[in-house]
């Protein structure tokens, strides 16, 4: 098992106010985000735990596109990753985004 | 974590797919809007200590989703297993999640239990700690039960309800099954290693489901009652189930013994399940595993002897 | 230990206890002339439908006729019988009654004590020997979940790979050890002595019936976890109640 993290200085704070969200399941090719409102200001920490290691380097393209598309300042991201390609893993980082924004206006 | 506060993406309404939906969707979509809070939720990531070691990937739920919600306005408990995590097998975190509620609904009396199935049984990397966790289940269900607590059983999800887990669903007060659903201790695959592939041909689905699908289980009396394959169905079976649970008590037992010796004498030789529904009365066997879910509910209705409250 | 040397080290004063096409069926009288009556699984047998149905009738009818007597289940299995037309009866509802009339009993203040001498795993063992207050092992007794072959075929993982891992763990491998780790039995009753008076002893412990295999599953370091989780849910769960 590898683990990850990455912290990054988002644009914006994500909007809304819910605390925590969850998003996806860890079945083969999926992983679940677990969001939460804990980050100091701006940041964006993302911690990663899969059982694929070595693609160290994709994990960071994709976290770092996601904090510039999304703005999740002060959202940690914790995922339990089954093993997903990187277009499922982008795209349910931005759900848990959304999930998390929920009841932004 | 409070009841408005619940961490669920993409709610899914109550006439979504059952079999399709999450645990945490057909929560959501089961209990009165918003009513949910959980247990031991994933923000306090109580997973499996074990999987590591087989580099296996953790859960932050372990598979298990506990709480307490209202059903038509009326407090229940709620256990749903994400069928999609491990095949839905009962790990050492994942069963002690159960069995803690069970035992609240032992000890407060007042609070029904709906189990929402969705297993393949024992998690094989923790084998020992998730047949052991069975076990207590059992006992902690059958304790609830014996407090005047129903527990009600929904069967439905794309691992079906096997292993330990279908012997846990054999001690709730009642259970309702979809055409998706199956409930059986042996899973088809381990049957055919066995048996031999003359016996039972894991891959022949028609087979699999004739033999431990939800129509078969109703018309054997293995289940207490058909639904559609959406959320709305298993909601409104359940309120009618939590109404009719039978007590835990040797009257029960003695009656389901009864129907149990009954169900080997009529279909102890019968070969298929063509020849056990042929038993039962059904006309025209062959055309029940076609029928639309509506149809198929009016025939158990009528069919003979699968109406009971012994179990 | 055979059938016949358990039967004879544990009821000393007489018993009718009759095997036959792996069912084990009878009764014997304790010191004091209490009586006991007696179920099981001899002979490595897998337990199916027509199996459980004559077991749990012959629990039914200890618990029909009264009294206080223990009820011991001698247990040496196989799995649950693994065949089309168990299944197709039901096998489920046959194994979940037997361990209701078990359970049944026991909440009825009968001490049902399970007495492992030989093999068991998977659905048979929890319906029966994982189904009693109290659960003993003497010398023979070889319990398993899951059996190393089948778990090198699904995990897909060499045998001595596994082998290897259950160094490091309890919790999968087959094994008395790691069943008794994981909080299951009460007591091994290894060496020659008689079984008679442990018996005894065991039924005058009475136990308490509140369920502590958790507890002694994080006592024993086999699992860690389940013991406090099941209680911070109790707790959660009771609150506002």
């Amino acid at each position: 098992m590898e683990t990850l993290s990455y912290s990054h200085q988002a644009a914006r704070p994500a909007a809304g106010t819910k605390a925590i969200a969850l998003v996806g399941v860890v079945a083969s090719g999926n992983l679940e985000v677990l969001v939460e409102r804990v980050a100091p200001g701006n940041r964006c920490e993302v911690e990663i735990h899969t059982a694929a290691a070595g693609f160290g380097a994709v994990w960071e393209a994709v976290v770092a596109d996601f904090v510039e598309r999304c703005s999740p300042g002060g959202l940690r991201l914790s995922i339990n990753d089954g093993g997903a390609r990187p277009d499922t893993v982008a795209l349910r980082l931005a759900q848990a985004v959304r999930a998390i924004e929920e009841d932004a206006p | 974590m409070s009841a408005v506060d619940t961490p669920f993406a993409a709610p899914a309404g109550l006439q979504a797919s059952w079999y399709e939906a999450s645990a945490r969707q057909r929560i959501a979509a089961l209990l009165d809007a918003a009513s949910f809070e959980e247990f031991i939720g994933p923000e306090q990531r109580e997973q499996s200590p074990h999987l590591a070691l087989f580099d296996l990937p953790a859960q932050f739920d372990d598979g298990m989703v506990v709480g307490r919600g209202r059903l038509d306005g009326r407090a229940v408990l709620v256990a749903a297993q994400e069928g999609r995590f491990m095949g839905g097998a009962f790990g050492e975190v994942h069963g002690a999640k159960l069995t803690g509620l069970l035992r609240a609904a032992r000890d407060a009396g007042s609070m029904p239990v709906l189990i929402l199935f969705d297993t393949g049984g024992v998690r094989l990397q923790e084998a020992n700690a998730g047949e052991l966790g069975i076990a207590e289940i059992m006992r902690a269900l059958l304790e609830a039960r014996a407090a005047g607590v129903a527990v009600v059983g929904l069967i439905g999800g794309r691992a079906g309800c096997y292993g330990g887990g279908s012997l846990i669903a054999g001690c709730c007060s009642a259970l309702a099954i979809s055409e998706q659903g199956r409930l059986a201790v042996s899973g088809p695959e381990v049957i055919e290693t066995n048996r031999g592939v003359d016996e039972f041909d894991a891959r022949d689905r028609a087979l699999v489901w004739r033999t431990m699908g939800g129509k078969h289980r109703r018309l054997l009396g293995a289940v207490d009652a058909f639904v559609d394959d959406s959320i709305a169905a298993f909601r409104a079976a359940a309120l009618v189930l939590l109404e009719n649970a039978p007590a835990f008590d040797a009257r029960t037992l003695e009656a389901e013994q009864a129907r149990l010796e009954r169900r080997l004498r009529d279909f102890g030789d019968c070969a298929d399940a063509l020849d056990v529904w042929k038993a039962a009365g059904v006309a025209d066997a062959g055309a029940v595993p076609g029928m639309p879910a509506a149809a198929f509910i009016a025939l158990a209705d009528q069919t003979r002897s699968i109406r009971h409250d012994a179990r | 230990m055979t059938l016949d040397e358990l039967l004879a080290s544990l009821f000393p004063q007489g018993h009718d206890v009759r095997s036959s096409d792996g069912l084990v069926l009878g009764s014997a009288t304790l010191s004091g002339g209490r009586r006991a009556d007696i179920v099981g699984v001899s002979g490595r047998t897998p337990l199916g439908v027509d199996g459980a149905i004559r077991l749990s009738r012959h629990v039914l009818d200890a618990l029909a006729r009264g009294g206080d007597g223990p009820i011991v289940v001698l247990v040496d299995s196989d799995s649950q019988r693994m065949s089309k037309r168990d299944e197709l009866l039901g096998l489920s509802e046959f194994l979940a009654h037997l361990s209701k009339s078990l359970l049944l009993a026991d909440f009825a203040g009968r001490h049902t004590i399970g007495v492992l001498y030989g093999h068991s795993a998977a659905g048979a063992f929890i319906a029966t020997a994982l189904s009693t207050r109290s659960l003993v092992a003497v010398p023979g007794a070889d319990p398993a979940v899951m059996d190393l072959p089948s778990m090198s075929r699904v995990t897909k993982l060499p045998i001595e790979t596994l082998e290897q891992m259950a160094k490091s763990t309890p919790v999968f491998a087959p094994g008395i050890d790691n069943i008794a780790r994981m909080g299951a039995i009460a007591a091994i009753w290894d060496g020659d002595a008689p079984l008679a008076p442990r018996l005894e002893a065991l039924l005058a412990e009475s136990p308490a019936r509140e369920d502590r295999r958790d507890r002694l599953g994080a006592e024993r370091a086999g699992r860690p976890k389940a013991a406090g989780i099941a209680e911070r849910v109790r707790t959660l769960a009771l609150a506002g109640q």
